[in-house]
């Protein structure tokens, strides 16, 4: 059973409904229809697991490319007067490359060249791995470029202390660039978040069944758009509302360690 | 002098960033437990020739032999001789990070492999020689300059360094908190330790140098000992340079 109408919906309605203006009994039923009619809300849960495995996954691949992207740009830009070795002249020309296509393209246009020509996925699973996949290249641009201006802020003598107590470059990242870094990547690594999260509401359009296609379907089924768009945005804003907090938190934590 | 106890050997050393050449080729040798300062005007290239010394600037022509290796070829693992050579900036470069007692254990125990407790035993022990050892669990923001300095100090003998390093140690530095800075820097000399220290302090240079290096532009313009340079000055440079800075 896909539909109820209003009329027999309201007959075994309860009482309180019953004496309602007829408005807010449409209203009602429209959120009856959206949620509760053959547990519907099923469908926005199962669609949730699909955003939040397609963010977190994106987001890690997104943080992995990113920091590598930025690692490069800043090795390459630390050469000032030396010439920058060959290989790491390729590796440059490859990220700016890549930052350039991959910014310089819409995130949709991504999705369905991802989609529909490169990996065209058959199965569910195949379709959140090439989402992931979209948004984690994707995202790891601008989160080169947010990392990349963190390593950068830091000042030079700290990489120079480093170097000579013997460090290698990789230590003098690890241990001292990067942790100082951090706390200046964070609040613009967390709007990247954020975007990443709304931005996963374009994987529809390769079929895969986020809570945004689940709002979509519903929409269909009940042939009602109001309630299931509107509940679909403020789950989103739930959602980035927690995120935001969230963050929030993290950063106190972290100004908290620093003196 | 004897050649055996020769620590860095510097040889037609030169230094160019693009086209401007800063170091025009320096012969040099180092011996155990000798103190070298370098002086000269800003610009003359001393600090480049001090950042050369381990590597922090690539040299572009000559050699340096620390410890009779050669640290400009490239099979050289340049990370090991750093650890052999301690370095002390202008500006400290404390890790803001951590605290003092983590800024001095950091690089003995991942580099070297000692133990949480061993290398806070020997940092506490560099700290009681240098009068902060309340001062361990402390931020570098917490520090005055010249307890910042000497922290530094005390981070790079951590590492048990054959050769310190400093470069304008005290030029950061507000007035008051330049004495305590050099006082420990003279303690280190009286213990023997190797040191090439660039300044503009010439009471530390002329106290504390076994031989005094004038650099001018980018060549050794005259050396010799604290008394032959500061009294009996050869060169019309180092005379115009004396009469501005004494």
């Amino acid at each position: 059973m896909t539909f109820v109408s209003f009329s027999s919906w309201l007959e075994t309605a309860p009482a309180w409904v019953q004496g309602l203006p007829g408005g807010l009994q449409n209203f009602i039923f429209q959120l009856f229809q959206t949620f509760v009619f053959a547990d519907r809300w099923k469908l926005f849960a199962n669609g949730l697991k699909i955003t939040f495995i397609v963010t977190i996954g994106a987001l890690a691949l997104g943080v992995i490319i990113g920091l590598v992207l930025a690692i490069i740009r800043t090795l390459y830009c630390s050469y000032t007067v030396n010439k920058p070795p060959f290989i790491l002249k390729i590796l440059n020309a490859f990220t700016e490359t890549y930052l350039t296509v991959i910014r310089g393209t819409p995130m949709m246009v991504q999705l369905l060249i991802m989609g529909f020509v490169i990996f065209v996925p058959k199965t569910e699973l195949g379709c959140i791995i090439c989402g992931i996949v979209t948004l984690g290249i994707n995202s790891g641009a601008y989160v080169a470029e947010i990392i990349r201006s963190g390593l950068m802020s830091i000042d030079r003598g700290q990489t120079e202390a480093g170097r000579s107590l013997g460090f290698n470059y990789a230590q003098t990242m690890f241990y001292i660039i990067i942790p100082q870094a951090v706390k200046n990547i964070l609040p613009a690594l967390g709007n990247e978040m954020i975007t990443l999260l709304k931005d996963t509401s374009l994987v529809s359009v390769i079929a895969l069944r986020d809570v945004t296609k689940q709002a979509q379907n519903i929409q269909s089924l009940t042939y009602n758009a109001l309630v299931p768009y509107i509940s679909l945005a403020a789950i989103y804003l739930v959602l980035v509302v927690g995120l935001t907090k969230l963050l929030a938190v993290f950063e106190r934590r972290l100004r908290k360690s620093e003196h | 002098m004897n050649t055996d106890d020769i620590v860095i050997k510097v040889e037609g050393l030169k230094k160019a960033f693009g086209d401007a050449e800063v170091l025009k080729g320096i012969d040099l040798d180092i011996h155990s437990g000798e103190v070298v300062v370098v002086i000269g005007a800003s610009g003359s290239g001393k600090s480049t020739f001090l950042r050369c010394l381990n590597c922090l600037e690539d040299p572009t022509g000559g050699c340096i032999y620390f410890d009779g290796v050669d640290l400009a070829d490239v099979s050289v693992d340049i990370n090991v001789h750093r650890q052999n050579m301690g370095m002390v900036f202008q500006h400290f470069n404390l890790f803001p990070h951590m605290t003092v007692l983590r800024n001095m254990t950091i690089a003995p125990i991942k580099l070297k492999g000692l133990s949480e407790k061993e290398a806070a035993d020997k940092a506490y022990e560099l700290l009681k020689r240098v009068g902060l050892e309340d001062r361990a669990d402390a931020y570098p923001s917490q520090l005055s300059g010249g307890q910042k300095q000497r922290i530094a100090i005390v981070r790079a003998l951590a590492m048990e360094p054959k050769v310190m390093l400093f470069d304008e140690p005290t030029s950061a530095l507000d007035p008051e908190m330049v004495g305590e800075v050099l006082d420990v820097m003279k303690a280190l000399a009286n213990d023997g330790m190797t040191m090439v220290v660039v300044t503009h302090e010439m009471g530390f240079a002329r106290e504390v140098g076994d031989r005094i290096l004038f650099m001018d532009d980018g060549v050794i313009g005259e050396q010799g000992t604290p008394d032959e340079i500061f009294d009996n000055p050869q060169s019309e440079r180092l005379k115009s340079f004396l009469a501005k800075v004494l």
